[in-house]
């Protein structure tokens, strides 16, 4: 498998880290235990396309939104995560 | 003396004749040429039978001439180099060749498990799960062991393969897998449009078919075609032909695996040369020219010696001069199977007979028929007469009914033409049925992948040439090459009629699949037992489970399943196919990755300081670090570790703590950040000063932990466990870059730039005054516990000294940039002889944390919570940090959860383990009164006697209670008192002295 890195160009899997679904946003400060427990354990088990988290270790050590097939393995975006995972935030 | 090469033909074949090779067969010497591979020279000295079957031990001869071969399977080299199951049909000849046939004993040609034939009956499909199923207690002691001495095939070396293997990349735009006419009509017009070509070809020799059926190309033959084209290809800088490489997988996103066989040509690879290199190819195109299989036709004794595929046949007359027998008869149910008769009447061979299935045979093979003397006989070949020695006479039930018989020394098989739809299904393509040629074609590839040529269904080497051109023109032009390629090479189309014929009815085996045994009637069997399935049917009878994975086979299964159940084949189905495509060895797997490269390794800044002072090392993760420093005259560890203890405690001494991760977080929203990933609070950390963090996950169990220092306003140096160092950094960055956007921070990891050493003891600062600018103040006062601060040495050069205590003792740390760290650690030895000073090692790192109470690895187990760690009044409750909520479950904050305590043997004199599990005093151990574990332990010097940490139910509650250590694991029982973690200066005066 190859990622498009957006900043050091197209590399090969194992200069990346995978981290999981990157769907779901970290709550607020205030938030509750149960919405807390959501975002923590609570992923969609997507036959189709899902986008991920991806960390570039061995280049640029950027965190990457990848959007990925799960039938194909085909990649249809990489964008960097920046904010990808702050809803609202924290402190 | 080597024999004759009895069955060489006089002239011909591209072999060298002045290059004469000897070699050896199960102890026997014989000779071939250069150029030959095991397998034809074999065929030229006469040789029929190399292997016994897996099953029934019947006598096997060469099917085919490439590496879809089942049966001439072979123990290639001797010794460590002793390779099992080589197919004979591939290993090239070299001198002094050694090969011995497999699966028989005494041997070959008196084989006693041969009597398994005679049982044939109860050795059918599902055999194992049938006859060995009761009583259960038998597997183990007796099927197991019997079933293994009496299966398999080759044996292993047995000991460690002594050659390299090596991985490497390549890049291109267009790869093409296979050198026959398409393939090499696909790199003409690509390489000619200006793309970077790698054609991986699996043979010693480009060419594929040609070699072996020659032909007209562009009104030249063949032989001249191919030297020219190859002459042309030579000459493109950007095109790159591999031999001895075979294209074996296909991964996501235009990745290719391929096995470069670099040096399994020669005895033994020539000195800093790998035996094999696996090749991970880039692609952007890809052509699959990889050719189609014969495949025979399943008849009563189709696996005689001397029943040879008729590609084959051809292949070792006309390209290697080797005469798989002198009298040949042909069994086909198609055109091609006839240019087998041409090629050995030029060659001077006879034809006894050619059994054609077809209903027609065409006005000129009649008169080929009538010009060599042999009659043609319609109907099908239903049994062999013949053995180990080879065939004898064939048996034909013509079509009508009645029957007739052939005299012939080799009978010459071909069912038809399967292309080579491995490649093209890798991604769960389904191939399709093409009934013109009554075989499975490409369909579904992956994303950049066509097949072109008898791949793909068309074999014709007019439609391969102009397949392949085409397909290598438009591989360019996707991969962005618009060069003119020019015009394709023609050839005329032979006809290609057929007549589908899988399975001849008949008394006696019929082999399916010849490397695992299975036949006919086993499928047949199969399907009246329900595993109609072409997945079931694969594992009920192991069909194409072999190490040539049913190149032969399958299809002829599949069909004869089709067959008896009443189904089309189409609707039977295939098999999914997976990688690899042929035999991979897992060294060619692992490349330089084995024994001492098995991984990286980090050395510390001090490290040949410390092998200069003869210290143990031990494997930390990817580093090598300092145990113990042995001295002269010390019988163990203890006792080296025992003394490095209480020179510490009683002098200084110091250890390299360079393996600590090391990051610097620099920005105006430093302290914030921290605030964040820390439960405890570093925005109100005094610039100078040093705290003891704790990050946790965001399910609220501990992650890591460390000291972290302000530098300055905007500069924070932060310190990570030596395991964690990469993973901190990468939860950080995500932090940083996905939650925390909006916060003005960078990080840097520092772990490699900064040389770190840990100096302690109460002599601590009489040794550190020699080693810094005596301007600095080191006073309690000018440097009080907790400080951090950059101060200048002696010498001018700059440092980062800390004031921090793992061992409990007066101490600092010093940080100076790597290079240095070897002169830092001399410099130590130097300055501080005067007071005594001692390395020490992680050992004794271990003893003095312990003795400390101070928690590390065995207690950051993953499932503690800061709580349990005795840390619970650090969680700030002013501010959102991460894990703060989840950390707060019920069960996490549980009254009775397992706690670090101090444990102590009742008994002074006893050695404590970890790993003991802690049962209440008086209780039988049992999982329903298990409270916990003892996580770390050392021989105390302090104490004199061994101390230990344990997780406990309750156990801060339980201080002074004797429990019961129970070790089921080695055997110990014995009681043991919970205490207070911290065995040592427990008010923390002597690190604050």
């Amino acid at each position: 498998m190859r990622i498009v890195c957006p900043f050091c160009g197209e590399r090969e899997l194992g200069e990346f880290t995978y981290l999981g679904d990157a769907k779901p946003m970290r709550p607020v400060a205030g938030a509750s235990e149960d919405e807390v427990f959501d975002y923590v354990y609570l992923r969609d088990n997507v036959a189709g396309e899902t986008s991920e988290y991806w960390y570039h270790g061995g280049g640029c050590r950027a965190w990457l939104k990848v959007t990925r097939n799960t039938l194909t393995h085909e990649i249809s975006s990489v964008e960097a995560a920046a904010g990808a995972g702050a809803a609202k935030v924290g402190a | 003396m080597a024999s004759a090469q009895t069955n060489r033909l006089d002239d011909g074949g591209l072999i060298d004749r002045s290059a004469p090779l000897n070699f050896r067969f199960d102890g026997k010497a014989f000779s071939g040429f250069q150029g030959d591979t095991l397998a034809s020279a074999l065929i030229a000295n006469g040789v029929k039978l190399v292997g016994r079957s897996f099953k029934y031990h019947r006598p096997r001869g060469i099917l085919t001439s490439g590496s879809e071969e089942p049966n001439a399977l072979v123990e290639l080299r001797t010794g460590a180099r002793r390779e099992p199951n080589t197919k004979a049909t591939t290993a090239e000849l070299y001198e002094g060749l050694e090969a011995a046939s497999q699966n028989r004993w005494p041997s070959l040609r008196h084989d006693v498990m041969s009597v398994n034939q005679l049982f044939a009956p109860i050795f059918v499909a599902g055999f194992y799960y049938k006859t060995f199923m009761w009583p259960a207690k038998f597997w183990e002691a007796i099927y197991e062991p019997a079933i293994r001495r009496a299966a398999g095939l080759g044996r292993a070396a047995g000991v460690a393969d002594p050659d390299h293997y090596d991985k490497a990349w390549a890049h291109c735009d267009v790869l093409i897998a296979g050198s026959g006419p398409a393939g090499l009509a696909a790199a003409l017009a690509a390489g000619r449009s200006g793309a970077r070509v790698i054609l991986c070809e699996e043979d010693f020799v480009p060419g594929g078919r040609l070699l072996s059926d020659g032909g007209t190309i562009d009104g030249v033959p063949a032989a001249e075609w191919l030297s020219r084209t190859l002459a042309e290809l030579a000459d493109m800088p950007d095109v790159g032909i591999m031999t001895r490489t075979t294209l074996f997988g296909v991964y996501d996103g235009g990745t290719y695996g391929a096995i470069e066989r670099v040096n399994d040509h020669l005895p033994s690879p020539p000195e800093h040369q790998v035996r094999q290199r696996l090749w991970r190819i880039v692609a952007k195109r890809c052509v699959v020219a990889a050719g189609a299989i014969e495949r025979p036709i399943v008849f009563a004794g189709n696996d005689t010696p001397g029943v040879m595929m008729a590609s084959a046949v051809r292949t070792y007359v006309a390209r290697y001069a080797a005469a798989p027998a002198k009298r040949i008869a042909l069994f086909t149910n198609n055109e091609d199977g006839w240019r087998t008769v041409e090629t050995a009447l030029s060659a001077g061979l006879q034809i006894a007979a050619v059994v054609d299935a077809r209903p027609d045979v065409s006005p000129a093979h009649r008169s080929l028929a009538s010009k060599g003397g042999f009659p043609v006989l319609h109907g099908s070949v239903s049994g062999v007469d013949g053995g180990k020695d080879g065939v004898r006479k064939i048996a034909v039930s013509l079509t009508g009914g009645a029957r007739a018989e052939v005299e012939a020394d080799g009978l010459a098989v071909s069912g038809g033409w399967n292309p080579a739809v491995g490649l093209t299904s890798f991604h769960r393509g389904r191939p399709t049925w093409n009934d013109d040629i009554s075989a499975f074609v490409p369909d579904g590839a992956p994303p950049g992948m066509t097949a072109a040529g008898a791949a793909n269904g068309d074999f014709g080497l007019g439609a391969c040439l102009s397949q392949g051109f085409a397909a290598g023109a438009t591989a360019a032009r996707d991969a962005g090459h618009n060069g003119k390629a020019g015009i394709a090479p023609v050839a005329d189309d032979e006809a290609f009629s057929l007549t589908p014929l899988w399975h001849v009815a008949g008394k006696g085996k019929a082999f399916v699949d010849y490397q695992h045994d299975v036949t006919a009637s086993d499928i047949e069997l199969a399907q009246r037992e329900g595993f109609e399935s072409v997945e079931h049917l694969k594992r009920y009878t192991t069909l194409g489970m072999a190490t040539d994975q049913g190149k032969t086979s399958n299809v002829a299964g599949l069909a004869i399943m089709a067959a008896v159940s009443g189904r089309s084949i189409p609707e039977t189905g295939t098999t999914i196919y997976r990688p690899p495509y042929v035999p991979v060895a897992i060294g060619a797997f692992a490349g330089h990755h084995r024994d001492e490269t098995f991984h990286a390794t980090r050395l510390t800044p001090s490290h040949h300081w410390a092998v200069e002072q003869g210290a143990v090392f031990v494997d930390t993760g990817l580093w090598k670090r300092a145990q113990w420093y042995p001295r002269a005259g010390e019988k163990d560890w203890l006792e080296s570790v025992t003394r490095e203890v209480k020179a510490v405690r009683s002098g200084v001494g110091f250890c390299d703590v360079s393996t600590l991760g090391k990051i610097d977080v620099h920005g105006p929203d430093a302290g914030a950040f921290l605030d964040r990933v820390y439960i405890n609070t570093f925005s109100n950390l005094a610039v100078g000063k040093a705290r003891y963090g704790l990050m946790l996950r965001e399910d609220g169990i501990v992650y890591d932990d460390g000291t972290t220092s302000r530098l300055a306003e905007d500069h924070y140096f932060l310190t990570t466990t030596t395991a964690k160092a990469g993973l901190v950094m990468q939860h950080l960055e995500f932090c940083r870059q996905v939650l925390f956007p909006e916060l003005d921070v960078q990080l840097t990891s520092v772990s490699d730039q900064w040389a770190q050493f840990s100096i302690a003891g109460p002599k601590t600062r009489d040794l550190l005054k020699e080693i810094v600018d005596p301007a600095e103040d080191l006073s309690n006062e000018g440097f009080p516990f907790m400080g951090a601060r950059e101060v200048t040495l002696r010498g001018g050069l700059e440092a980062r000294l800390f004031r921090i205590s793992f061992s409990g003792e007066m101490a600092f740390e010093i940080s100076v940039p790597a290079r240095f760290g070897d002169a830092m650690a001399r410099n130590l030895m130097l300055a501080g002889a005067p007071f005594g000073v001692t390395p020490y090692g992680t050992e004794a790192l271990g003893v003095m944390r312990v003795e400390k109470g101070h928690i590390a690895g065995p207690e950051l187990s993953g499932t503690t919570t800061a709580a349990d760690l005795g840390l619970g009044k650090m969680m700030s409750t002013k501010k959102d940090y991460i894990g703060r909520v989840l950390a707060g479950r019920e069960a996490l904050t549980a009254p009775d959860r397992q706690v670090v305590v101090g444990i102590k043997p009742t008994d002074k004199a006893r050695r404590l383990r970890s790993g003991a599990h802690i049962i209440p005093k008086g209780q039988t151990p049992g999982p329903g009164n298990d409270q916990g574990y003892v996580t770390s332990v050392c021989f105390s010097p302090t104490l004199d006697q061994w101390i230990g940490l344990a997780l406990v139910e309750r156990g801060r509650e339980r201080i002074g209670e004797i429990v019961h250590a129970h070790d089921p694991l080695r055997g110990e029982d014995y009681d043991v008192e919970l205490c207070n973690p911290v065995f040592y200066d427990p008010d923390g005066g002597r690190q604050r002295g």
